[in-house]
Protein backbone atom coordinates (compact mmCIF):
# COMPACT_ATOMS: atom_id res chain seq x y z
CA UNK A 1 0.00 0.00 0.00
CA UNK A 2 2.78 1.72 -0.22
CA UNK A 3 1.79 3.85 -3.48
CA UNK A 4 -1.02 5.68 -1.70
CA UNK A 5 1.73 8.08 0.13
CA UNK A 6 3.42 8.50 -3.24
CA UNK A 7 2.18 11.04 -5.74
CA UNK A 8 -0.24 9.29 -8.55
CA UNK A 9 0.78 8.89 -11.85
CA UNK A 10 -0.61 9.92 -14.44
CA UNK A 11 -2.09 6.76 -15.46
CA UNK A 12 -3.85 5.98 -12.44
CA UNK A 13 -5.07 9.78 -11.36
CA UNK A 14 -6.50 10.26 -15.17
CA UNK A 15 -8.51 7.45 -15.20
CA UNK A 16 -10.08 7.84 -11.49
CA UNK A 17 -11.10 11.65 -13.05
CA UNK A 18 -12.93 9.53 -15.56
CA UNK A 19 -14.19 7.28 -12.32
CA UNK A 20 -15.24 10.61 -10.74
CA UNK A 21 -17.16 11.53 -13.58
CA UNK A 22 -19.21 8.81 -14.15
CA UNK A 23 -19.76 8.36 -10.37
CA UNK A 24 -21.72 12.01 -10.18
CA UNK A 25 -23.62 10.99 -13.66
CA UNK A 26 -24.52 7.73 -11.92
CA UNK A 27 -25.82 9.16 -8.78
CA UNK A 28 -28.18 12.00 -11.48
CA UNK A 29 -25.48 14.58 -11.67
CA UNK A 30 -22.70 15.70 -13.10
CA UNK A 31 -19.00 16.72 -13.09
CA UNK A 32 -18.55 20.39 -13.22
CA UNK A 33 -16.76 22.66 -10.33
CA UNK A 34 -17.19 26.19 -10.93
CA UNK A 35 -21.31 26.68 -11.33
CA UNK A 36 -20.42 26.46 -7.21
CA UNK A 37 -19.19 29.91 -7.40
CA UNK A 38 -22.53 30.93 -8.73
CA UNK A 39 -23.92 28.89 -5.93
CA UNK A 40 -21.65 31.08 -3.43
CA UNK A 41 -22.66 34.02 -4.74
CA UNK A 42 -26.38 33.43 -4.71
CA UNK A 43 -26.39 32.27 -0.97
CA UNK A 44 -24.50 35.67 -0.27
CA UNK A 45 -27.89 37.75 -1.01
CA UNK A 46 -26.66 38.36 -4.85
CA UNK A 47 -30.04 37.28 -6.38
CA UNK A 48 -32.07 40.15 -4.60
CA UNK A 49 -29.66 42.80 -7.46
CA UNK A 50 -29.04 40.41 -10.36
CA UNK A 51 -31.62 38.35 -11.26
CA UNK A 52 -29.16 35.89 -13.07
CA UNK A 53 -28.66 34.38 -9.33
CA UNK A 54 -31.75 34.47 -8.04
CA UNK A 55 -31.73 30.70 -8.16
CA UNK A 56 -33.18 28.03 -5.36
CA UNK A 57 -29.97 27.29 -3.66
CA UNK A 58 -31.73 24.00 -2.85
CA UNK A 59 -31.16 22.48 -6.45
CA UNK A 60 -27.34 23.20 -5.89
CA UNK A 61 -26.87 21.63 -2.65
CA UNK A 62 -25.29 18.56 -4.00
CA UNK A 63 -22.82 20.59 -5.57
CA UNK A 64 -21.40 22.10 -2.09
CA UNK A 65 -21.94 18.67 -0.71
CA UNK A 66 -19.21 17.77 -3.57
CA UNK A 67 -17.35 21.02 -2.24
CA UNK A 68 -17.35 20.22 1.36
CA UNK A 69 -16.20 16.84 0.21
CA UNK A 70 -13.25 17.87 -1.85
CA UNK A 71 -11.83 20.03 0.89
CA UNK A 72 -11.90 17.36 3.61
CA UNK A 73 -10.71 15.13 0.88
CA UNK A 74 -7.08 17.81 0.51
CA UNK A 75 -7.21 17.92 4.15
CA UNK A 76 -6.92 13.59 4.62
CA UNK A 77 -4.66 13.89 1.11
CA UNK A 78 -2.31 16.51 2.62
CA UNK A 79 -1.62 15.32 6.30
CA UNK A 80 -2.93 11.42 6.50
CA UNK A 81 -1.92 10.38 2.98
CA UNK A 82 1.25 11.52 1.58
CA UNK A 83 5.47 10.94 2.92
CA UNK A 84 6.47 13.82 1.04
CA UNK A 85 4.39 16.72 -0.75
CA UNK A 86 7.11 18.10 -2.78
CA UNK A 87 6.44 18.08 -6.13
CA UNK A 88 9.38 16.88 -8.57
CA UNK A 89 8.94 18.62 -11.30
CA UNK A 90 11.69 18.35 -14.10
CA UNK A 91 14.94 20.14 -13.57
CA UNK A 92 14.46 21.96 -16.55
CA UNK A 93 11.06 23.85 -15.09
CA UNK A 94 13.13 23.97 -11.78
CA UNK A 95 15.45 26.00 -13.59
CA UNK A 96 13.55 28.59 -15.17
CA UNK A 97 11.05 29.11 -12.19
CA UNK A 98 14.31 29.91 -10.43
CA UNK A 99 15.45 32.50 -12.87
CA UNK A 100 11.79 33.68 -12.10
CA UNK A 101 12.46 34.08 -8.16
CA UNK A 102 10.82 30.96 -6.98
CA UNK A 103 13.34 28.98 -4.99
CA UNK A 104 10.67 26.77 -3.99
CA UNK A 105 10.25 24.94 -7.26
CA UNK A 106 10.77 21.31 -6.74
CA UNK A 107 10.86 21.22 -2.96
CA UNK A 108 7.51 22.33 -2.34
CA UNK A 109 3.84 21.11 -3.02
CA UNK A 110 2.76 25.17 -3.98
CA UNK A 111 5.12 27.83 -4.43
CA UNK A 112 5.76 29.36 -0.90
CA UNK A 113 6.63 32.46 -2.64
CA UNK A 114 2.48 32.72 -3.32
CA UNK A 115 1.34 30.08 -0.92
CA UNK A 116 3.75 30.83 2.11
CA UNK A 117 3.27 32.61 5.58
CA UNK A 118 4.54 35.43 3.83
CA UNK A 119 1.65 36.03 1.22
CA UNK A 120 -0.09 37.75 3.58
CA UNK A 121 1.85 40.84 4.13
CA UNK A 122 2.91 41.48 0.41
CA UNK A 123 0.67 43.17 -1.51
CA UNK A 124 1.79 41.67 -4.90
CA UNK A 125 1.63 38.59 -3.97
CA UNK A 126 -2.05 39.21 -3.03
CA UNK A 127 -2.81 40.80 -6.05
CA UNK A 128 -1.50 38.12 -7.85
CA UNK A 129 -3.80 35.76 -5.77
CA UNK A 130 -6.76 38.26 -6.49
CA UNK A 131 -6.44 38.81 -9.59
CA UNK A 132 -5.86 35.00 -10.63
CA UNK A 133 -8.52 33.80 -8.23
CA UNK A 134 -11.16 36.78 -10.71
CA UNK A 135 -10.05 35.49 -13.96
CA UNK A 136 -11.01 32.20 -12.90
CA UNK A 137 -14.12 32.50 -11.39
CA UNK A 138 -15.23 35.06 -14.36
CA UNK A 139 -13.61 33.03 -17.39
CA UNK A 140 -15.38 30.07 -16.25
CA UNK A 141 -18.89 31.34 -15.79
CA UNK A 142 -18.22 33.30 -18.77
CA UNK A 143 -17.03 29.93 -20.74
CA UNK A 144 -20.25 28.31 -19.07
CA UNK A 145 -17.99 25.24 -17.13
CA UNK A 146 -13.82 24.73 -16.54
CA UNK A 147 -11.68 22.14 -16.67
CA UNK A 148 -14.07 19.44 -15.23
CA UNK A 149 -17.25 20.47 -17.11
CA UNK A 150 -15.75 21.62 -20.36
CA UNK A 151 -12.01 19.89 -20.73
CA UNK A 152 -12.95 16.36 -18.90
CA UNK A 153 -16.74 15.80 -18.74
CA UNK A 154 -17.73 18.06 -22.19
CA UNK A 155 -15.06 16.85 -24.66
CA UNK A 156 -15.80 13.07 -23.00
CA UNK A 157 -19.29 14.10 -24.25
CA UNK A 158 -17.93 15.29 -27.56
CA UNK A 159 -18.92 18.58 -27.52
CA UNK A 160 -17.20 21.06 -30.26
CA UNK A 161 -18.33 23.86 -27.30
CA UNK A 162 -15.76 22.51 -25.15
CA UNK A 163 -13.10 22.28 -27.32
CA UNK A 164 -13.31 25.76 -28.06
CA UNK A 165 -13.49 26.36 -24.91
CA UNK A 166 -10.29 23.72 -23.89
CA UNK A 167 -8.78 25.54 -26.82
CA UNK A 168 -9.34 28.51 -25.70
CA UNK A 169 -7.82 27.63 -21.85
CA UNK A 170 -4.61 26.66 -22.86
CA UNK A 171 -4.19 29.91 -25.27
CA UNK A 172 -5.00 32.05 -22.26
CA UNK A 173 -2.98 29.54 -20.00
CA UNK A 174 0.51 30.21 -22.76
CA UNK A 175 0.10 33.82 -23.11
CA UNK A 176 0.57 34.17 -18.94
CA UNK A 177 2.91 31.88 -18.87
CA UNK A 178 5.33 32.84 -21.70
CA UNK A 179 4.70 36.60 -21.81
CA UNK A 180 3.04 37.92 -19.19
CA UNK A 181 5.43 35.71 -16.40
CA UNK A 182 8.29 38.15 -17.23
CA UNK A 183 6.45 41.14 -16.64
CA UNK A 184 5.09 40.30 -13.43
CA UNK A 185 7.54 37.99 -11.33
CA UNK B 1 -27.71 8.41 1.22
CA UNK B 2 -27.88 10.80 -1.70
CA UNK B 3 -26.00 13.41 0.38
CA UNK B 4 -23.81 11.37 2.08
CA UNK B 5 -23.03 9.94 -2.05
CA UNK B 6 -22.04 13.09 -3.02
CA UNK B 7 -19.98 14.41 0.07
CA UNK B 8 -18.12 11.06 -0.48
CA UNK B 9 -17.64 11.77 -4.00
CA UNK B 10 -16.04 15.15 -3.03
CA UNK B 11 -13.72 13.27 -0.74
CA UNK B 12 -12.44 11.13 -3.11
CA UNK B 13 -11.89 13.76 -5.85
CA UNK B 14 -10.11 15.95 -3.48
CA UNK B 15 -7.75 12.95 -2.13
CA UNK B 16 -7.25 12.05 -6.33
CA UNK B 17 -6.68 16.08 -7.15
CA UNK B 18 -4.34 16.54 -4.45
CA UNK B 19 -2.23 12.88 -5.14
CA UNK B 20 -2.45 13.40 -8.88
CA UNK B 21 -0.28 16.38 -8.33
CA UNK B 22 -3.35 18.11 -10.68
CA UNK B 23 -3.74 20.57 -7.53
CA UNK B 24 -0.40 22.10 -7.98
CA UNK B 25 0.56 25.11 -9.36
CA UNK B 26 4.20 23.52 -10.17
CA UNK B 27 2.73 21.09 -12.42
CA UNK B 28 0.33 23.66 -14.66
CA UNK B 29 3.19 25.96 -15.03
CA UNK B 30 4.97 22.89 -16.01
CA UNK B 31 2.25 21.91 -18.10
CA UNK B 32 2.24 25.11 -20.06
CA UNK B 33 6.06 25.17 -20.67
CA UNK B 34 5.39 21.57 -22.33
CA UNK B 35 8.02 20.15 -19.85
CA UNK B 36 5.85 17.12 -18.86
CA UNK B 37 3.85 14.65 -19.85
CA UNK B 38 2.24 14.53 -17.11
CA UNK B 39 -1.19 16.92 -16.87
CA UNK B 40 -1.18 15.94 -20.86
CA UNK B 41 -1.73 12.02 -19.84
CA UNK B 42 -3.98 13.19 -16.83
CA UNK B 43 -6.21 14.83 -19.02
CA UNK B 44 -6.07 12.35 -21.84
CA UNK B 45 -6.38 9.36 -20.41
CA UNK B 46 -9.02 10.65 -18.28
CA UNK B 47 -10.67 12.02 -21.64
CA UNK B 48 -10.32 7.96 -23.24
CA UNK B 49 -11.98 6.45 -20.36
CA UNK B 50 -14.34 9.27 -19.95
CA UNK B 51 -15.91 8.89 -23.40
CA UNK B 52 -15.78 5.39 -23.21
CA UNK B 53 -17.59 5.29 -20.22
CA UNK B 54 -20.38 8.15 -21.38
CA UNK B 55 -20.92 6.03 -24.42
CA UNK B 56 -21.67 2.83 -21.99
CA UNK B 57 -23.92 5.08 -20.05
CA UNK B 58 -26.01 6.87 -22.79
CA UNK B 59 -25.99 3.54 -24.54
CA UNK B 60 -27.24 1.56 -22.17
CA UNK B 61 -30.20 3.75 -20.93
CA UNK B 62 -28.97 3.27 -17.32
CA UNK B 63 -30.88 4.58 -14.89
CA UNK B 64 -28.69 6.54 -11.83
CA UNK B 65 -28.07 4.89 -8.32
CA UNK B 66 -31.29 6.56 -7.17
CA UNK B 67 -33.67 5.46 -10.08
CA UNK B 68 -33.81 8.37 -11.74
CA UNK B 69 -33.30 8.90 -15.84
CA UNK B 70 -29.92 10.27 -16.24
CA UNK B 71 -30.47 13.31 -18.56
CA UNK B 72 -26.62 14.56 -19.60
CA UNK B 73 -26.68 17.95 -20.98
CA UNK B 74 -25.47 19.50 -24.70
CA UNK B 75 -23.69 22.58 -24.34
CA UNK B 76 -25.25 25.21 -26.63
CA UNK B 77 -23.72 26.30 -29.69
CA UNK B 78 -22.34 29.16 -29.66
CA UNK B 79 -18.59 30.82 -30.67
CA UNK B 80 -17.50 33.84 -28.18
CA UNK B 81 -18.41 32.89 -24.80
CA UNK B 82 -16.50 29.73 -24.95
CA UNK B 83 -13.17 31.38 -26.89
CA UNK B 84 -13.35 34.57 -24.78
CA UNK B 85 -14.27 32.83 -21.56
CA UNK B 86 -12.28 29.72 -22.35
CA UNK B 87 -9.11 32.79 -22.84
CA UNK B 88 -9.89 34.51 -19.55
CA UNK B 89 -10.10 31.29 -17.35
CA UNK B 90 -6.61 30.36 -19.05
CA UNK B 91 -5.08 33.42 -18.26
CA UNK B 92 -5.84 32.68 -14.34
CA UNK B 93 -5.40 29.03 -14.20
CA UNK B 94 -1.65 29.72 -15.15
CA UNK B 95 -1.18 32.37 -12.50
CA UNK B 96 -3.45 31.21 -9.51
CA UNK B 97 -2.11 28.06 -10.62
CA UNK B 98 -5.53 26.33 -9.17
CA UNK B 99 -9.17 25.72 -11.16
CA UNK B 100 -12.20 26.25 -9.32
CA UNK B 101 -12.10 21.85 -8.12
CA UNK B 102 -8.16 22.29 -6.71
CA UNK B 103 -9.65 25.90 -4.85
CA UNK B 104 -11.48 23.73 -2.29
CA UNK B 105 -8.63 20.81 -2.12
CA UNK B 106 -5.81 23.16 -1.44
CA UNK B 107 -8.03 24.99 1.06
CA UNK B 108 -8.43 21.73 2.65
CA UNK B 109 -5.03 21.30 2.80
CA UNK B 110 -4.10 24.08 4.76
CA UNK B 111 -2.58 26.57 2.27
CA UNK B 112 -4.23 29.32 3.66
CA UNK B 113 -3.65 32.25 0.94
CA UNK B 114 -5.81 30.13 -1.62
CA UNK B 115 -8.63 31.87 0.46
CA UNK B 116 -7.67 34.76 -1.60
CA UNK B 117 -7.86 33.10 -4.78
CA UNK B 118 -10.87 31.64 -3.86
CA UNK B 119 -12.66 35.22 -2.52
CA UNK B 120 -11.32 36.49 -6.42
CA UNK B 121 -13.17 33.79 -8.01
CA UNK B 122 -16.48 34.27 -6.43
CA UNK B 123 -15.80 38.27 -7.03
CA UNK B 124 -15.27 36.88 -10.88
CA UNK B 125 -18.51 35.10 -11.01
CA UNK B 126 -20.17 37.90 -9.57
CA UNK B 127 -19.28 40.50 -12.07
CA UNK B 128 -19.76 37.83 -14.92
CA UNK B 129 -23.66 37.96 -12.98
CA UNK B 130 -23.58 41.28 -13.41
CA UNK B 131 -22.20 41.95 -16.92
CA UNK B 132 -23.80 39.25 -18.71
CA UNK B 133 -26.48 40.95 -20.59
CA UNK B 134 -23.60 43.13 -22.22
CA UNK B 135 -21.14 40.30 -22.81
CA UNK B 136 -20.82 38.64 -26.47
CA UNK B 137 -22.08 35.00 -26.46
Amino acid sequence: MDWIYEPWPWYVSGPLIALTMALLILVGKRFGMSTNLETFCSLGGAGKRISYFDIDVKSRKWGLLVVLGAVIGGFLAANFLSADTSVNITPATVSQLNTLGFESAGHAYLPSELFGEGAWGDIKVLLVLLVGGFLVGFGARYAGGCTSGHSISGISNLQIPSMIATIGFFLGGLFMVHFLFPLIF
Amino acid sequence: MKNFSYLLIGVFFGILMFKSEAASWFRIYEMFQFDSFHMYGIMGSALVLGAVLIRLIKGSGTKSFFGETIVIAEKKKSFWRYAIGGVVFGLGWALAGACPGPIYVLLGAGFWPIVIVFFGAILGALCYGALRSKLPH
